[in-house]
C-alpha cells in the first residue's frame, strides 16, 4: 500500500480523495492534515451558516465515519511545519509522516489590507468556520458592522450579518459591486436590492484607517474623512494562495504553487491543487475549476493519463432573493456585440456578449433560470447564429413552432407573467408546485395566482400540467374554435405575456391548426390585439363581422340600416330635417329605436358612403349601432324639465357618451342615466346604469335585457359627475382588457366570481383606476374617430360599388 | 369559353370579396390570403345572405347572416349544413380578373 499524505482538508482535496477511493479502493494509506480542527465541509455554504439559514452540521461533506471507512488517518487541528523532500516526510506539530506521494492543498489566506488598526479586536477576515462563528457571536441585533469588499464573499457576509439583525455598511473600492462578475447595470440592480434589504453600500470608497479605543474597534475611516462607526469589521477583499509551506520546501512558486496539467509541482512526487496553485499564470477562487483539478490529481495518482484544462467559470451569489449569474467574459471590446434585455419594473437584466456567432459572456440579474444554458453555450462555443433573434429568451424559446397546445405554456420563461392581477410569474407558480402545491386551489392559496379575476386559471392549470406531467389531469376548457385548443382566457393572457402583436404571431406562437383562422377566432383575435396593443396593432377589417366592416347593420335582404348618434337621446329640428331628407333621398324606412335614436333601414351598400356624407354634413356621426362597442347612453330629461329630477341626467349622459364613443369592447355596451329612482331611462338593466339621487349618483353594472333578463348590481355610490365618468371609463376599460370576446359584462362579471374584484380595481384602488383611464385614453386616441367621415370618400364609393356590371353584356 | 375582364386583382381586398352584377344576380369574387381567386353566386342557399360580405378564411367563406360555411373551391356547404352555391370559372392574367361568361350566359339562357 502506498503512502499518501494530504495537507489541507478543503473542498479540492476532499473531492480528490473521493475520486481516488473510487478508482483505487484500498490502494492508498492516507494521512490528512488540517490546520482547522475539523474535516471537510462545504466552504461555499458558509454564507447560509452565517445568515442562520443552515447549520454547520448541514454543510459537512465528510464525517468521521467516512474517514474511518476509507482508513484515513486524520490529523485535524495540527499544523504542518515543514516538508523534507529528501527524506520524503511531512513534519507536523505532533510528529513526522512519511509519504510516497504528497498532495499540497493548503488553499488560500484571506488578504488583510495593512491599514492602520487592522489588528484591533473586532477586525476579522471571512474565510473559514471559525471566522463565521466569530461573526455570529459578534452579530448582536442593532450592533453595527462594516464589510470592506463588495465582491462575492463580502456581499454574502454583509447579507448574512444583516439577516442576523446588524446594521451593515459595505465599503467597496470600485465603482460598482462585484465588478469582476457583473457589469455596471447588473451591479446597479444588485446594489438596489441590497439597499432595499437595509444594507448600506458605499462604492468608490477608499478605506484609510481603522479607528479603535483601548485596543478595540470603534470605526472605519475613509480617505474622504467619513467615519463609519462599527462594532465588527469584516475584511473580504480577496484571497492569496497559501504558498509559504511549499516555498520553504523549495518548490517553484509564483503567485501560487506552480503545477503542470497533471497537477505535479516541480517535484514529481508532490502534487498540488486548489486555491493554492498557479497554472498557466492563473489562480483559482471558485469551486468548479477546483473540482476539475481534483479529478485530474486523482487520475495522476492512479497513473491514468489526464490533463487539466481551465474552463470558463460561472458565478451565482448565495444571497437569498438576489438572483444573479455571471459567466465568461463580458467586458466590452472591438468585435463584440451585446444582446440586452431589461425589465425595469421587475428588476430583471440580462446581457449576453457575443463575439461573431458565439456567446462569450453572460450577466444576468433578477432572473437567472437560463444561466446554466447560457453557460453551456459559452463553454461549448456553440454557433448561435440560427437562434440569435430569440437567444436572450433562453432555451424554452428555441425550437420553432409549437403544435402541442401545452408547448406555448411550456415555452414561457419563468418571468412571464401569468396572473396580471397579482403579478405572479410562471417561475413563482412552478416553485409553488415544486413546494407541494399541486392543485389550482393550492396555487391560489400559496401564490395568489388566479385568485382575483380568475381569467388566468386555465394557464395556471397548464403550468401545473407542464410541471407535474402525468400526475395532473388537465380539466378540459372549451377552446375558442376548432382552429385552436386554447380557450379565450388563455389566448388573452398569452397575447399579453408573450407580447404577441399580430394575428400571424398569435397563430404561430399558440399553435393555430389552420393557416388563417376562421370566422369565430379571427374577430376575437382582432379585438384582443387592438384592445391590448392599440398603438402597435392595425385593425383588420377582413377579420370583422360584416356590420363592423361596413359600419352599418346588414338586414335580412342584404340592405343596411343607418343610425346617427343622438347624444344622450337629444336631437334638434335641424338634425331631424337632415334625417328626413336623407330618408327620402335613399328611400329608407324610418324607425324610432329603444335606444332613443332614429334608424334608417333599407339602404343599399353602394349608397352608404353617400348617406353618411349627407348626415355628416348636418353634423351627425355614426351611432355605432352595429358594433361591439359603446352603443347609446339613454337618458331622461332630469332636472332640466322633470319635477322629480334630482340631477342633470341628460347632461351627464351626453358627457359619458362623448367620452366613451368609438371604443371597441368585447361585446356591445349599453348605458343609461336616469334622473331619479323612478328610472324612466331604465338604467337598471343596462351594462352600466347611473341612477341619480339627491346625494349623488348610484352606479350599477351587469344588467341585461335580452335573451337573459338581469338587474344591475351596485358598483359604487359617488357624489360628483366626475367620479361617475372616471369609474365608468375605468369599468369599461377593465371590461375591454379582461373579458372574453362576445361576453357581455354580466357574463364577464360572473366569470370573475362577482363584483368584488371589479370594485377593488375600479372603485377602491385609485391608482389602478387612473391607470385604467390612462390606457383607455391611449386607445381612444386611435379609435375615437367617426367611421362615417373616414369612409365618405370617392375611394370608398368605388370600393363599395360592384366591381363590374355584366347585366348589359348578358343581355346582348 | 369566353373570358370577360371584370377588373384588377388589386381591386379586391385580401381575404375579402367584391361583387359583379349579372342578369342572373350578383356573383361574388373572392381573393384569399394566398392570393387565389374564386367566383361564386353571392346568394347563400340558406336564406339568401350575401356571401361577398362574409369572413374569408383559408379557401372558405362564412355567410354573414347565419354562419354557414362554404368551400370557395366547390361551393359546397361545410360541416352539418347541406347546400351548394354555383361556382364560376375565374382566372388571373397579368393582374386582371377574367371570368368565364359562357356559364353565366348558359345560366341566363336556362
Amino acid at each position: 500500500m502506498q503512502k499518501l499524505v494530504v495537507i489541507g482538508a478543503g473542498m479540492a482535496s476532499g473531492r480528490m480523495l473521493e475520486h481516488l477511493f473510487e478508482a483505487a479502493p484500498g490502494a492508498w494509506d492516507v494521512t490528512l492534515f488540517n490546520a482547522e480542527p475539523r474535516g471537510n465541509y462545504n466552504r461555499i455554504m458558509l454564507s447560509p451558516v452565517l445568515s442562520g439559514e443552515k447549520s454547520y452540521a448541514e454543510i459537512v461533506t465528510h464525517d468521521e465515519a467516512w474517514y474511518d471507512t476509507h482508513g484515513v488517518t486524520c490529523r485535524f487541528g495540527e499544523k504542518v511545519v515543514g516538508i523534507d523532500r529528501d527524506r520524503k516526510v511531512v513534519i507536523g506539530e505532533q510528529g513526522e509522516v512519511a509519504y510516497d506521494k504528497l498532495v499540497i492543498a493548503t488553499g488560500s489566506n484571506p488578504f488583510i489590507i495593512p491599514l492602520p488598526g487592522h489588528d484591533l479586536d473586532g477586525v476579522i477576515a471571512y474565510r473559514d468556520l471559525d471566522d463565521t462563528n466569530r461573526m455570529i457571536e459578534a452579530a448582536r441585533p442593532g450592533a453595527r458592522a462594516v464589510v470592506i469588499g463588495g465582491g462575492l464573499l463580502g456581499l454574502e457576509a454583509a447579507a448574512g450579518l444583516r439577516l442576523r439583525g446588524m446594521d451593515v455598511t459595505v465599503v467597496h473600492i470600485m465603482g460598482h459591486l462585484m465588478e469582476r462578475q457583473l457589469d455596471e447595470a447588473a451591479g446597479y440592480l444588485l446594489r438596489r436590492a441590497l439597499t432595499d434589504r437595509g444594507i448600506e453600500v458605499c462604492c468608490s470608497a477608499n478605506s484609510k484607517e481603522i479607528l479603535g479605543e483601548d485596543g478595540k474597534l470603534r470605526a472605519l475611516k475613509l480617505d474622504d474623512g467619513t467615519e463609519l462607526p462599527c462594532d465588527l469589521l469584516v475584511m473580504a477583499v480577496g484571497i492569496r494562495p497559501s504558498v509559504a509551506l511549499a516555498k520553504e520546501a523549495g518548490l517553484e512558486t509564483g503567485r501560487g504553487i506552480q503545477v503542470d496539467a497533471q497537477m505535479h509541482t516541480s517535484d514529481p512526487d508532490i502534487l498540488s491543487l486548489g486555491e493554492c496553485v498557479e497554472f498557466d499564470g492563473q489562480i483559482f477562487g471558485l469551486v468548479a475549476p477546483l473540482y476539475d483539478q481534483a479529478k485530474v490529481a486523482a487520475q495522476t495518482l492512479t497513473g491514468e493519463a489526464s490533463e487539466y484544462i481551465p474552463r470558463e467559470v460561472s458565478t451565482k451569489l448565495k444571497v437569498t432573493g438576489c438572483d444573479l449569474f455571471s459567466a465568461g467574459d463580458f467586458a466590452e471590446g472591438e468585435g463584440r456585440e451585446d444582446i440586452v434585455f431589461r425589465d425595469p419594473a421587475r428588476g430583471v437584466y440580462k446581457r449576453l456578449v457575443l463575439e461573431g456567432d458565439r456567446v462569450i459572456g453572460a450577466v444576468m440579474y433578477g432572473d437567472v433560470a437560463d444561466g446554466n444554458w447560457f453557460y453551456g453555450l459559452i463553454k461549448d462555443g456553440t454557433d448561435i447564429s440560427e437562434m440569435r433573434e430569440t437567444l436572450i429568451f433562453g432555451p424554452a424559446f428555441q425550437g420553432g413552432a409549437s403544435v402541442d397546445p401545452m408547448a406555448a405554456v411550456a415555452a414561457l420563461p419563468a418571468d412571464a407573467e401569468i396572473c396580471g392581477c397579482n403579478g405572479v410569474c410562471k417561475g413563482q407558480i412552478v416553485a409553488a408546485i415544486e413546494a407541494g402545491a399541486t392543485s389550482l386551489e393550492a396555487i391560489k392559496a400559496t401564490t395568489k395566482a388566479s385568485a382575483s379575476c380568475g381569467t388566468c386559471s386555465g394557464l395556471v392549470e397548464q403550468v401545473l400540467a407542464v410541471t407535474l406531467g402525468d400526475d395532473f389531469v388537465l380539466p378540459t376548457a372549451k377552446p375558442i374554435c376548432a382552429c385552436t385548443d386554447h380557450p379565450h382566457e388563455d389566448v388573452r393572457r398569452l397575447i399579453k405575456a408573450k407580447e404577441l402583436k399580430s394575428q400571424p404571431a398569435v397563430m404561430q406562437e399558440l399553435g393555430w391548426k389552420t393557416s388563417n383562422g376562421c370566422h369565430v377566432c379571427r374577430p376575437a383575435l382582432n379585438y384582443y390585439l387592438l384592445a391590448d396593443w392599440p398603438l402597435e396593432y392595425t385593425d383588420d377589417p377582413q377579420s370583422r363581422f360584416v356590420n363592423e366592416r361596413n359600419h352599418a347593420n346588414i338586414q335580412k335582404d342584404g340592405t343596411y340600416s343607418v343610425m346617427p348618434r343622438m347624444w344622450g337621446g337629444m336631437t334638434t329640428p335641424e338634425e331631424l330635417l337632415a334625417i328626413a331628407e336623407a330618408a327620402k333621398k335613399y328611400d329608407a324606412t324610418v324607425k324610432v329605436t329603444g335606444g332613443q335614436r332614429i334608424d334608417l333601414l333599407g339602404i343599399k351598400k353602394e349608397d352608404l358612403p353617400h348617406i353618411w356624407a349627407d348626415l355628416n354634413a348636418a353634423g351627425m356621426v355614426s351611432g355605432h349601432a352595429y358594433t361591439k362597442g359603446l352603443r347609446t347612453v339613454k337618458t331622461c330629461v332630469g332636472t332640466d324639465w322633470c319635477r322629480f329630477g334630482t340631477q342633470d341626467s341628460t347632461g351627464l349622459g351626453i358627457k359619458l357618451e362623448k367620452r366613451l364613443w368609438g371604443s371597441w369592447t368585447p361585446h356591445k355596451f349599453k348605458m343609461a342615466v336616469t334622473g331619479c329612482p323612478r328610472n324612466c331611462a331604465e338604467a337598471t338593466c343596462k351594462d352600466l346604469g347611473v341612477v341619480c339621487v339627491d346625494s349623488g349618483f348610484e352606479i350599477s353594472v351587469g344588467g341585461a335585457a335580452g335573451m337573459e333578463l338581469k338587474e344591475t348590481e351596485p358598483l359604487a355610490k359617488v357624489a360628483t359627475e366626475q367620479e361617475v365618468i372616471d369609474i365608468s371609463v375605468a369599468f369599461l376599460q377593465l371590461y375591454r382588457e379582461s373579458a372574453n370576446y362576445l361576453d357581455r359584462p354580466y357574463k364577464w362579471i360572473a366569470k370573475t366570481g362577482g363584483l368584488e374584484w371589479i370594485i377593488a380595481q375600479v372603485v377602491d384602488d385609485l391608482d389602478n383606476r387612473a391607470a385604467l383611464i390612462e390606457r383607455f385614453d391611449i386607445s381612444q386616441s386611435v379609435y375615437q374617430k367617426d367611421p362615417w367621415a373616414e369612409r365618405a370618400t370617392p375611394q370608398y364609393e368605388r370600393a363599395w360599388s360592384p366591381l363590374a356590371d355584366l347585366t348589359k353584356e348578358a343581355a346582348e | 369559353m369566353s373570358w370577360i375582364d371584370i377588373g384588377a386583382l388589386e381591386d379586391i381586398p385580401v381575404q375579402g370579396a367584391r361583387v359583379i352584377k349579372t342578369k342572373m344576380g350578383c356573383v361574388a369574387v373572392f381573393r384569399t390570403a394566398d392570393d387565389a381567386v374564386f367566383a361564386l353566386s353571392d346568394r347563400c342557399p340558406h336564406k339568401g345572405g350575401p356571401l361577398s360580405e362574409g369572413i374569408v378564411h383559408g379557401h372558405k367563406v362564412t355567410c354573414p347572416l347565419h354562419n354557414w360555411v362554404f368551400s370557395l373551391e366547390t361551393g359546397e356547404a361545410q360541416g352539418a349544413d347541406e347546400g351548394q352555391v354555383p361556382t364560376y370559372d375565374l382566372r388571373v392574367e397579368a393582374g386582371r380578373l377574367l371570368i368565364d361568361a359562357s356559364k353565366l350566359a348558359a345560366q341566363s339562357a336556362a
